[in-house]
């Protein structure tokens, strides 16, 4: 061997810290090279938002306030739904990692485990990051207008970060658990599909049944959606917003620990 | 440090998973610079115990030291002396062979500049300088593993873990496997390697445990297993079926077994050269006409066969019992 080794030696939080980075990094390039998934991350979006607005704005807008388009309303329930179902991309990144046999590599290593999974999770964040500013232009270009201000961006992206930190590592525990990626298509499917879709994502909860409404306007999702969709047309977020940050707080103080019990309980079987 | 020290120390190593015990308290160790292969059917608990001691998995009894360090209480110390090459070939698909191992690397604490130029070094030595740049999942099998081991390999390692690095690969990739292997050991590298074939076996290692069920059923070099089993053979093949009876008669005791289709019969000899001339002249006394003869030396199947054959008749007497 003619190449000289020069080793590091750094404090345990700071490995910790590096360890996360280089993995974020990893994960980051799968995005890139995985053409599939762009395809997603930039067109998903973009089809939800254009057949949502066309197909139920005629028959939504009657059941709106006065003066609020469609478009603008759907704009926070939108970006929420892609989030939540984009967190499936973090079940599956995790599911694979575990499947094959990568993960014994990790594991062999002198490094911190647990930045297997934060590299998954936070990549997450770049994508969704990228999917909310495609859909942003294409509601711009179809008619989307806002009331916010900066300060209501950076609350309203705040919000947004919180909310995909935690579906990611709720979704790092589906990728844990599942024994394959169908698995985890269809985990994520049962329990991602109801709570997006029973909550004021899409239309008001003014006309659901009563159980079906009293479920629909405390789920977390719900709660999401109506502080970012208060900030974006200007109106009142009265209790939304910090609800909306206690929730996501809450998912992450159970969801972070539970992920990295399961994952480290996985390795040792 | 002294040349000759033991670098793998295993003792009285159990592990069960439930009621299924795949490891029924195993010995042996690994001298620093020598390789040791673990011999053994599939479920022979190979791979178990290389994951063992590469501290993948928990133990339940026994004691397991890696240079020292403890697998279980030390499992860092472990981790950052030790490589390890799986079964499947554990590298990022969607990354390229020289980010593989750079990001490896950077996992094993080196710096930057030694995990790029080791990188480089690397690719070289293990002729994928070409394919560098391209993602893993283009890559052939044989390609595949070579990555997989250049990635273990990547803060050169004083230990080296090989779990059944050929399996699945062609004759040719086999052959250049081996090649890199022979010169790792000639670095000096400790290496343990586990394989199903005995050829791999005797071919590369210094030194052969047998595994099978559970157990290290027989220790040694390549040729020492060998002539545990034992002696050669002739092999005697005749025109017809009278002269494989005339033959018989002649040589009476000697005959060990017979394979009637082809008129073959089959000779333990102790001393090549005395035994085959004598029963030759014997034969061509009484004007027995051979058509072909060929003397066999025992191979390692032989031996293995020979082994877990035992071993599954003992086991059947302890269930009688």
């Amino acid at each position: 061997m003619a190449v000289e080794l020069q080793f590091v030696r750094r404090p345990k939080p700071v490995q910790a810290l590096i360890d996360s980075m280089i993995m974020i990094k990893r994960s980051s390039r799968h995005i890139i090279r995985n053409t599939d998934q762009l395809l997603g991350t930039f067109f998903q979006p973009i089809m939800f938002l254009v057949l949502f607005a066309a197909v139920f704005g005629g028959a939504i807008s009657k059941a709106l306030p006065e003066g609020v388009s469609y478009l603008n309303f759907l704009m926070a329930g939108i970006i929420v739904q892609t989030v939540a179902f984009g967190s499936t991309t973090t079940a599956i990144a995790v599911c694979n990692d575990l499947q094959k046999g990568i993960i014994d590599r990790f594991r062999s290593l002198p490094m911190n485990n647990l930045a297997v999974l934060s590299g998954h999770v936070i990549s997450d964040v770049f994508r969704n990051g990228i999917s909310t500013v495609v859909m942003l232009i294409t509601g711009l270009i179809i008619g989307f207008r806002s009331h916010a201000s900066a300060l209501d961006w950076l609350a309203i992206a705040g919000i947004l970060l919180l909310f995909t930190l935690a579906f990611s590592w709720l979704a790092a525990i589906m990728g844990v658990l599942a024994k394959s990626v169908e698995g985890v298509q269809w985990m994520s499917f049962i329990i991602v599909f109801p709570l997006t879709f029973a909550s004021s994502a899409f239309v008001p909860t003014e006309g659901m049944n009563p159980v079906l409404k009293a479920f629909a306007e405390n789920q977390p999702i719900s709660q999401i959606v109506e502080a970012v969709r208060a900030l974006i047309l200007g109106t009142p977020i009265g209790n939304h917003g910090w609800l909306a940050v206690i929730w996501c707080l809450g998912i992450l103080a159970v969801s972070i620990p539970l992920a990295a019990w399961l994952f480290k309980r996985q390795g040792t079987r | 440090m002294a040349k000759n020290d033991t670098v793998i120390d295993v003792r009285d190593l159990k592990k069960s998973y439930g009621d299924n015990k795949v490891l029924k308290g195993i010995n042996f160790k690994v001298q620093r610079g020598s390789m040791l292969a673990l011999l053994g059917p599939n479920g022979a608990g190979k791979t178990t115990t290389v994951r063992i001691l590469s501290t993948l998995l928990p133990f339940d009894g026994g004691t397991v030291t890696v240079e020292g360090h403890d697998v279980h209480n030390e499992a860092d110390k472990v981790r950052s002396v030790i490589g390890l090459t799986g079964q499947s070939a554990a590298v990022d698909e969607l990354l390229t062979g020289r980010e593989n191992l750079v990001m490896m690397g950077q996992l094993y604490r080196l710096t930057n500049d030694s995990a790029k130029a080791r990188a480089d070094e690397l690719l070289e030595e293990f002729d994928l300088v070409n394919a560098a740049d391209r993602p893993a999942k283009t890559y052939s099998g044989g390609m595949r593993r070579r990555l997989d081991l250049a990635v273990s390999l990547i803060a050169a390692p004083p230990i080296i873990f090989l779990d059944e690095p050929t399996t699945g690969l062609d004759p040719r990739s086999r052959i250049a496997m081996w090649e890199i292997i022979k010169r790792l050991m000639a670095s000096g590298t400790t290496i343990l390697l586990t394989t199903q074939y005995l050829e791999e076996a005797d071919q590369l290692a210094d030194r052969i445990i047998v595994i099978d069920g559970g157990k290290v059923i027989a220790e040694g070099t390549a040729k020492e297993l060998k002539s545990k089993v034992g002696k050669d053979r002739l092999e005697l093949t005749f025109k017809t079926e009278k002269a494989l009876k005339a033959a018989k008669d002649v040589l009476g005791k000697a005959v060990s077994e017979t394979d009637g289709n082809d008129h073959t019969l089959s000779l333990v000899i102790n001393d090549t050269n005395k035994d085959v001339k004598e029963i030759l002249e014997k034969l061509s006394d009484k004007n027995i006409a051979i058509e072909s003869m060929a003397v066999h030396k025992p191979t390692l199947d032989d031996v293995f066969l020979s082994l877990t054959g035992k071993q599954k008749q003992a086991e059947k007497k302890e269930e009688e019992k």
